[in-house]
């Protein structure tokens, strides 16, 4: 089980300046959607963009967090 | 596939032998996960031929595939032997129309 709010603040935490945020899709908090805007992507590809978050959530993907869906954009893309 | 290779090579040996290959849960007929069906249905719109392996079926490949790509997750998707990424960056890809001129490309040029 993981939270909204511990799944924002993990990913605030490793970017800062990010604009984050977390919804839990099916309200049994294991299955989240997850947006990030920021500058840290920038010149990067999604695949990095996305083991980026991975490894700031390591082992809890696939175990407490059953499903995550991600969206990581640079502030340029977002709007 | 054959049982007594290596997961790594079997892996291998399917991504040599199909332009696009999609590691999913279930089948196209029976997706077993919304992002599993998610990538089959974008490839079924664009109109491509791709193989799908079904990771539930076999559990060592389930995990073997999550490590040949440290990669997490399922579905992972391969055009060309080359991992692209799961379903939210194939639907990246898709909105941003690069997708499609991609996978029609992987198909066309197939080796033999």
């Amino acid at each position: 089980m993981f939270s909204e709010e511990k799944l924002r603040d993990a990913v605030s935490l490793a970017f800062p300046g990010a604009t984050v945020s977390v919804r839990d899709t099916t309200g049994t908090s294991d299955h989240f959607e997850l947006v990030v805007v920021a500058d840290a992507f920038t010149g990067k590809s999604l695949i990095e963009r996305h083991r980026m978050i991975y490894a700031v959530l390591g082992e809890a993907v696939g175990g407490a967090i059953h499903a995550l869906s991600i969206r990581a954009q640079t502030p340029a893309e977002s709007r | 596939m054959e049982e007594t290779k290596s997961v790594e090579s079997r892996i291998q040996d399917e991504l040599k032998a199909n332009p696009i290959v999609a590691f999913v849960k279930g089948s196209p007929q029976f997706p077993m996960c919304g992002f599993s069906k998610g990538v089959m249905d974008v490839f079924r719109h664009i109109g491509v031929p791709f193989k799908t392996i079904d990771v539930l079926e076999d559990p060592e490949v389930r995990e073997g595939v999550k490590k040949f790509t440290n990669w997490p997750t399922i579905p992972q998707v391969f055009v060309n032997g080359e991992f692209i990424g799961g379903f939210d960056i194939v639907r990246d890809l898709f909105e941003r129309g690069e997708l499609e001129p991609m996978l029609k490309k992987a198909v066309t040029t197939t080796k033999e």
